[in-house]
């Protein structure tokens, strides 16, 4: 059997509902994919940790709070500090536009706003998995 | 390997790799387990299981943070259905579990049942034995209660624990038929809804009726997210490791647990080489066709086919 893709969706920052995360979660599942769901409110730290034990091949964030240009850097770091860099991680949310070079800089490997169809992601995610 | 070393030093990305190749890379498990073996069976193994949405996660949760006041090492496994149509899975039980992500003295890790080849008992155990490896001195395994294969999976633990809830009604009945008998605890999680207790009560009627004489098992009634009664689920799982130990148990339960995956383990490589001296030369087929035609008897060839092994 093959080896799954294992994804962990995350929903950090402090906005209330992770409809689009769940959306997202199950479109990977159907996709032959273990996605790891931590649910929300999820800080960096909680999330590079709960990556770490999963360890899982991928991190996928949807954030709506605007704190993307905080939150998804911070990941970036703290995976650099714990040697799990080869960890990937793509984002999702509303995200202007003017902010996505900066966080592609900082090492985000892909960015859905949200007219993104769930299998342009799901394809990003085969075609760049690291293995 | 380095990555046993670094497990072995406490290291938890190299704890989440072994994992991996367990789940995922049987020839190179197996080197694994060879090598990790001899550090393994110091844990305490706790199987949780119950129907879905019981609470299984959140008594968890709160279990292994009482455990961690002590300062005890815990780990967790959480196994989730894998979809059999696709092969992905949702493993969400770590939701209830989030703040126990940065316990530097807690390793989480989620398990989807998948297709496993061996069967997801063996890969779970696997798991389990590297955590006990790592230093954890209790393992908390979580399946849901439904197939034979979970059910598998905790009569490997030292310690079972089913979870009830309030509202199954008649399910209790069913349930009994091939669960009920593995549980050495039982925990009746929503305390706190209407039924709780009457639940209760019948769990305890039906434990009363049963002809299982040697250590009748306690009802526990707890709930889970108010962080109630844990403290006496707790002193019941101690209390039953206790009891196995004093009566000699522990070591009985241990050894039928070694025996049976020493079973497993043969009974999959005769097959295995059963399949590999019959499959490619047609001689499956063959075979398949003699008894098709009823020139003989599956017996019969069963006996001839372990005789050219032999
Ligand atoms: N009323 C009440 N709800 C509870 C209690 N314990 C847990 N819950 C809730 O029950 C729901 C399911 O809890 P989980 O811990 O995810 O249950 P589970 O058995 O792990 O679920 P699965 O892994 O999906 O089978 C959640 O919404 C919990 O908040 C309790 O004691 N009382
Ligand atoms: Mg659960």
């Amino acid at each position: 059997m093959d080896k799954p893709i294992r994804v962990l969706v995350a929903k950090p920052g402090l906005d209330g509902h992770d409809r689009g995360a769940k959306m997202i979660a199950r479109a990977l599942r159907d996709a032959g994919m273990e996605v790891i769901y931590t649910g929300l409110r999820q800080t960096p730290e909680q999330i590079v940790a709960a990556a770490i034990q999963e360890d899982v091949d991928i991190i996928g964030m949807s954030i709506l709070s605007g704190a993307h240009n905080h939150l998804f850097p911070k990941v970036i770091g703290l995976l650099k500090d714990q040697d799990a860099e080869d960890i990937m991680v793509i984002a999702g949310g509303v995200i202007p536009e003017d902010d996505i070079p900066a966080l592609k800089e900082a090492g985000v490997a892909a960015i859905f706003t949200p007219g993104a169809l769930t299998t342009e992601i799901v394809q990003f995610i085969r075609d760049n998995i690291k293995r | 390997m380095e990555l046993i070393n670094k497990m072995l030093k406490g290291d938890k990305r190299a704890c989440a790799r072994l994992i991996s190749i367990v789940e995922n890379d049987e020839k190179e498990s197996e080197k694994l387990i060879k090598k990790i073996y001899k550090y393994t069976g110091k844990a305490h193994i706790i199987g949780i299981t119950g129907p879905p949405g019981a609470g299984k996660s959140t008594l968890t949760d709160k279990y292994a943070k009482l455990l961690r006041k002590s300062d005890y090492i815990v780990g967790v496994i959480a196994v989730d259905p894998t979809s059999p149509y696709t092969g992905g899975a949702i493993l969400g039980d770590r939701i209830r579990m989030n703040d126990l992500a940065l316990d530097p003295g807690v390793f989480i890790r989620s398990m989807g049942t998948r297709g496993y080849l061996g069967g997801l008992a063996k890969a779970t155990r696997n798991a389990v034995k590297i955590l006990d490896a790592y230093g954890c001195d209790y393992i908390i395994i979580e399946t849901v209660g439904v197939g034979q294969s979970e059910v598998d999976i905790v009569k490997a633990a030292d310690t079972v624990v089913l979870v009830m809830v309030p509202g199954l009604g008649d399910d209790i009945q069913s349930i009994k038929a091939g669960i009920m008998e593995i549980g050495d605890l039982f925990v009746v999680n929503k305390s706190d809804l209407f039924g709780a207790q009457r639940t209760a009560t019948e769990i305890n009627m039906m434990l009363d009726m049963s002809q299982n004489t040697d250590r009748r098992p306690p009802v526990v009634m707890v709930t889970a997210n108010q962080n109630k009664n844990i403290d006496q689920m707790a002193q019941e799982i101690q209390r039953h490791y206790e009891y196995l130990v004093e009566n000699g148990l522990l070591e009985e339960r241990r050894k039928k647990n070694i025996k049976r995956e020493l079973l497993e383990l043969v009974e999959e490589e005769l097959k295995k080489l059963v399949i590999r001296e019959t499959e490619s030369n047609g001689e499956l087929d063959r075979m398949t066709d003699i008894l098709f035609n009823k020139e003989t008897d599956p017996f019969t060839l069963r006996d001839r086919l372990l005789s050219t092994i032999k």
